[in-house]
């Protein structure tokens, strides 16, 4: 889960990480109030996860809180990358001198943590020369080697990678680290990632960790594994590879997938039941495919579940389902769907064959 | 032959009494594994009946590679105690940990390959269904009655299109296929199968499955152009995943302009490897590769 800037600064804070004063606004009114508050410049960010906002005029400086105030009401509400903002961090503005970046990461392809380090802060980390990053593998047992950061900002580097591990984050990154003009250290900017597998024993009690799209919110409640894309053709099956891939070959034929919703190996009749209704709930879908492949789970009992999930729902099935089922017990699968001759429902037993004909029905 | 896995294997369960350890101990047995025992210290020194089989419960994975020769751990144990659990069979200097369990921390995860890197136990996963060699062994969740023993050589980041490719090209048959697992830090990479195989005598053609998310697939292509001799068929999947979303497996995501579908597709043709649109073409091309040699 990525974090919103005002969520990883309250984070850094809380680890003791200096960051500038401020707090988050959903109003004009709000914003001139924390940056009367402050007393002295603030800037106005708007807060959605997505880079590039400095670009899209969602980052502006704002010398008094009249200012701060006009500038979150142009703010609020604009579009950023697909995201509405919804909310502004009004911080206090900083007398920059030095600009750093710093950052702790997964590094997949070393397998472990990664710092990295860089004295040309406040730009795109991506747009810089790779020899002027320094970049530090981790040993999580042993902790930060101190040649990863220069002396003066180990104290700062030390708090962050201590943000990292008891968060359970898979990144934080500051960006710009600045020292101001009094020679004080501060966190300007900061992106966090948390990593979903760790919420068992993290307190998450100070984030929403709701998806922002409703079809995804009630997915996640009923303990789908559902992402919401902007296709026509809903897509149903077990395992996320099997899924992924008839998401491609939907597209090959092509129509746009509505959405990725894996069921996981061994579902039941309810589980189908709550994968059709959401993927029904969706206006935009035409059709929908369901994509099993029968390893453990043998195709008898998935057809059964799908009729079952067909009875439950009832009237709600209003658009054709194309359905392939293959492996395990493939052909008394089959036959059970053939028997219970549901009006909406229609086999194809090849993958390639159903993808085309879920597309053919629904783009 | 086989890669890692074959019928002389001794592999004892870390997690067996679970509900899930359990069941896929009875399915491993039915396959003809040598399954010697399992693993709990809580009911250290009892036996569990799985079928016609008595199986001993060991206090630790030391004491049963000590009493069994045992030489393959499976775990099954929640993600809360998969660390304490690989770390104990690496301790134990077991040849091979293969570990199943969905949902580990990757803070876990890294912490264990920073001891486990440089030690005698080969770790496969975490999230993974585990490694067969069809007609000898089967160390993991992956079905044994798809297909028998063959020449083809399987790894794939993904579990269902394993079998889904195993099941295409059922009448040809598996050397070993390896489930290497979906998250961001695994034990064994692509680059490993590949070596494995190449080395292994029954093995003669490859297929590769990957997805979006890292640069595993990169640098499986830039291996196999200076190590690979056998033919490889590739096949990815993602191609529509939007980016910064996760696609189910963890490590499934695009991030920024890295991890796409499109660049690793290109990195294994640019290798000489083909690389199917759809995973059927892929079992089409494969089975043109064996028709060929």
């Amino acid at each position: 889960m990525d974090l919103y800037e005002h969520q990883a600064m309250r984070l850094f804070a809380a680890h003791q990480v200096p960051v500038p004063a401020g707090d988050v606004a959903a109003s004009p009114s709000a914003a001139a109030a924390i940056a009367a508050r402050i007393g002295r410049p603030t800037v106005i960010k708007a807060q959605v996860k997505a880079g590039g906002r400095g670009k899209a005029g969602g980052v502006r400086l704002a010398p008094s809180p009249e200012a701060a105030s006009a500038l979150a009401g142009e703010i609020l509400g604009m579009e950023i990358k697909g995201h509405r903002v919804r909310q502004v961090l009004v911080a206090e503005a900083s007398d920059i001198v030095e600009e750093y970046y710093l950052a702790f990461l997964i590094d997949r392809a070393d397998r472990g943590i990664l710092a990295m380090f860089s004295a040309s802060g406040g730009m795109d980390i991506e747009q810089v020369p790779a020899s002027a990053i320094v970049r530090t593998p981790i040993d999580p047992a042993a902790g930060l080697p101190p040649e990863a950061f220069p002396e003066a900002l180990q104290p700062v580097a030390a708090k962050l990678w201590e943000v990292f591990v008891a968060s359970d984050a898979t990144l934080v990154e500051v960006n710009p680290l600045i020292v101001d003009r009094s020679g004080k250290v501060l966190a300007v900017d900061g992106k966090v990632t948390l990593d979903d597998n760790a919420f068992f024993r993290q307190d998450l009690s100070d984030y929403s960790t709701e998806a922002e799209d409703p079809l995804e919110q009630r997915a996640a409640a009923l303990g789908l594994n559902y992402v919401k894309l902007d296709g026509t053709v809903g897509i149903i099956g077990n395992g996320a590879g099997l899924v992924m891939s008839t998401l491609d070959v939907v597209a090959g034929a092509g129509a746009r997938p509505a959405n990725f919703l894996d069921i996981g190996g061994g579902a039941g009749a309810q589980v189908m039941a709550d994968a059709l209704s959401v993927v029904l709930e969706d206006p935009a879908v035409k059709s929908v495919l369901v994509n099993v492949f029968g390893g453990i789970t043998a195709c008898d009992a998935v057809a059964t579940g799908i009729i079952q999930a067909l009875e439950l729902l009832g009237d709600a099935v209003t658009r054709p389902i194309v359905v392939r089922l293959d492996g395990n017990n493939a052909a008394a699968g089959r036959s059970l769907l053939a028997e219970a001759a549901h009006p909406m429902v229609e086999q194809v037993d090849t993958m390639d064959g159903a993808a085309a004909r879920a597309a053919g029905l629904g783009a | 032959m086989a890669i890692w896995l074959t019928e002389k294997s001794r592999v004892v369960v870390q997690g067996m009494t679970g509900a899930e350890g359990l069941k896929h101990t009875r399915r491993m047995l039915a396959a003809g594994t040598d399954v010697a025992g399992g693993v709990n210290p809580r009911k250290a020194g009892t036996l569990v009946q799985v079928k016609d089989t008595s199986l001993p419960v060991f206090a630790s994975v030391g004491e049963a590679v000590k009493e069994t020769g045992a030489d393959v751990s499976v775990i099954f144990v929640p993600p809360a105690h998969t660390k304490s659990a690989v770390l104990e069979a690496v301790d134990a200097e077991i040849p091979l940990a293969v570990v199943i369990t969905e949902g580990v921390p990757v803070l876990d995860t890294a912490t264990v390959w920073a001891r486990a890197r440089n030690s005698a136990t080969r770790i496969i996963g975490p999230n993974c269904p585990g490694l067969i060699s069809p007609g000898r062994a089967n160390a993991g969740i992956i079905p044994s009655d798809i297909t028998g023993a063959g020449p083809i050589g399987l790894v794939s980041k993904s579990g269902t299109l394993t079998y889904q490719l195993m099941h295409e090209l059922r009448d040809i048959g598996f050397s070993t296929c390896v489930g290497i697992g979906g998250d961001p830090i695994i034990g064994t990479t692509h680059i490993d199968c590949l070596a494995a195989f190449e080395a292994d005598p029954a093995t003669k053609a490859i297929v590769l499955i990957g997805e979006i998310g890292g640069d595993a697939e990169e640098r499986a292509a830039a291996f196999i152009a200076s190590h690979v001799t056998k033919p490889v068929v590739g096949y990815i999947a993602g191609f529509t995943a939007p980016p910064g979303k996760t696609m189910g497996h963890a490590g499934a995501i695009v991030s920024g302009s890295s991890g796409t579908a499109e660049a690793k597709k290109a990195a294994l043709e640019a290798a000489g490897v083909r690389v199917g649109r759809t995973p059927s073409e892929t079992a089409r091309l494969m089975r043109a590769v064996i028709g060929s040699l």
